[in-house]
């Protein structure tokens, strides 16, 4: 595989970003600036926008208004210098384990699949069918299947959600060492502060569709999770994240209706 | 009494610690075998002895030959048939124009699903045309039929490509509309042509659907073939079967009537090969 030298990360900007769908606005006016090479956590509660900002940087739906840059080009649609790991493998059941990795490879390519499976610890398992694989495994595949495109860019769209804290221990480790050695910018979504505050430089906190914080983790890596600073820091932001009540967004559309207070409205049946 | 039981409980164990090689009565494996010879054979118990009641039943005529031939008739019948080489070619006329009806309307609705299915402009422009043509009973244009082709072959290849149509048209084009959405965004993301998407994601995700489709076309494709050669024909199973009326061959008949299931096994065996071959990956279809 390429070192840092020769792939290196994306530098990611983001200014003035918002996304609404219809009346309902889920991205307001972000700004952030992403170095080359740089882990970044995005945690929030579901439905505060940070998932959305994945799919824009990703390519994958067009901002309502702002721009959004990689190495100072705009964004208009997928790039080939972007992958994505999704919440959900996304393998491809009919295809083995090799093929789905080596999706979208050129022919001559191909061969890469095994070496990368090989550093994701997947290496006995190229010809299985993906049903034979764990929740664990399979995202291991998924991993395996970003990375062998060489990506400048990965996101990762909470990733290890569904898998048990074990395995996402695992996975964390497996995840910083091939960034560590591959360079490249990571922009990971997550609900679970933990997780953030184990892998990123810098976790940055959505709310409500903005960007309600920006702090920088100065631990030295590999982190220890039984650490003090480490658990003062997860403590920090957790409860930033829990000071905002959980927002339902069919609250806020019933607020829309002119005079009528959502409070104030009740059933008669 | 209960001393007797004790003795017997204790016995085997006791023999198998003085006589560790002498075990029980029959080695596991062959006990297992003849269990496993046994469960193989128990579901043939009542067909056989059907068939071995109904022999007696003719031999010492209980029953007509007028009703129903003996067994050993039938077979004979069967050998006579195959002998004159008669039998061989009825059924290669009948298969050729089940199978001829099958990839004319099968291929038809395999293209025309997938038409409907990938691109939104012909699911407006054909999908309820075709949903308001579906609910016509395809026997229900026999006379139709009969005035626009005559009696011959055209006649019944229209209607077996008429039915076998439909249910592989209707599951073709589910199959494609129910492809994961999440995979078909995996693909763009991963830099797939729109080629490349079609053959490695949506055409393998409608694969399981088009072969329910097909199965459901094969069984439908015999009903309409056997209506079709009652109706008339020079040739094929179907007019053996009704010249033998005639003549009140009843052993013919009935190898007639054996045929077409034997011909439906093979045609259902062979659906369900493909299945195993083609959704080899799918759990539900994986061999134990």
């Amino acid at each position: 595989m390429t070192n840092e030298t020769s792939n290196p990360g994306v530098r990611l900007e983001i200014h003035g970003l918002s996304k609404q769908y219809g009346e309902r606005k889920v991205l307001r006016q972000a700004d952030l600036v992403i170095e080359p090479g740089e882990f970044v956590a995005i945690v929030g509660r579901s439905g505060c926008g940070k998932s959305t900002l994945l799919r824009l940087v990703a390519g994958l739906e067009a901002a309502s208004e702002g721009e959004l840059r990689l190495d100072g080009q705009a964004v208009t649609g997928l790039s080939d210098d972007t992958r994505i790991m999704f919440q959900d493998a996304r393998l491809l059941p009919w295809r083995r384990v090799r093929d789905n990795v080596a999706l979208g490879l050129p022919k001559e390519q191909r061969a890469r699949a095994d070496e990368v499976l090989a550093q994701v610890g997947l290496g006995e398992r190229l010809g299985d069918w993906p049903a034979k694989l764990s929740g664990g495994q399979r995202q291991r595949v998924s991993l395996a299947r970003a990375l062998v495109h060489q990506p400048r860019l990965l996101l990762l769209d909470e990733p290890l959600g569904a898998l048990d804290a074990l395995t996402r221990i695992e996975m964390h480790q497996l995840i910083e060492g091939l960034w560590r050695k591959n360079g490249f910018t990571a922009l990971l979504v997550t609900h679970d502060v933990q997780e953030a505050v184990a892998l990123a430089d810098r976790v940055i906190l959505i709310e409500d569709g903005r960007i309600a914080l920006d702090e920088r983790i100065k631990l030295a890596r590999p982190r220890e999770r039984g650490d003090a600073a480490f658990a003062a820091i997860e403590n920090r932001i957790l409860h930033r994240v829990l000071q905002q009540p959980e927002r339902d967004t069919e609250t806020s559309a019933d607020a829309r209706w002119p005079g009528i207070p959502a409070a104030g409205l009740r059933w008669a049946i | 009494m209960t001393q007797t039981i004790r003795e017997l409980q204790v016995s085997p164990l006791a023999d198998a610690v003085d006589l560790p090689i002498e075990g029980p009565l029959l080695p596991a494996p062959v006990a297992r075998l003849a269990r496993h010879i046994a469960q193989r054979l128990l579901p043939w118990a009542v067909p056989v002895g059907l068939i071995v009641l109904w022999q007696i039943a003719s031999s010492q005529g209980w029953l007509s030959t007028r009703v129903l031939p003996a067994p050993l008739e039938v077979v004979k019948a069967a050998w006579a048939l195959t002998a004159s080489g008669e039998l061989w070619t009825h059924v290669r006329v009948s298969a050729g124009r089940a199978l001829t009806g099958l990839a004319i309307g099968g291929g038809l609705g395999l293209l025309l699903g997938l038409l409907t299915g990938s691109i939104k402009l012909f699911e407006t422009l054909l999908d309820s045309t075709i949903q308001m043509v579906r609910n016509i009973p395809a026997l229900a244009l026999i006379p139709l039929v009969i005035l626009w082709f005559g009696i011959d072959e055209w006649a019944k290849l229209f209607l077996i490509s008429v039915s076998v149509f439909f249910p592989i048209y209707l599951n073709t084009f589910h199959g494609i509309r129910n492809v994961d959405p999440g995979l078909i965004e995996m693909g763009r993301t991963y830099g797939l042509s729109r080629w490349q998407l079609y053959r490695e994601v949506i055409l393998p995700g409608a694969l399981s659907s088009i072969l329910v489709g097909l199965r459901f076309s094969l069984g439908l494709m015999w009903v309409i073939l056997i209506v079709a050669e009652t109706i008339s024909a020079q040739a094929g199973i179907g007019y053996l079967t009704m010249n033998a009326r005639e003549f009140l061959q009843t052993d013919v008949v009935l190898v007639g009537i054996l045929l077409y299931a034997l011909l439906g096994k093979l045609a259902d065996v062979f659906a369900k090969g493909l299945e195993r071959y083609w959704l080899r990956w799918h759990p539900g279809y994986q061999q134990h």
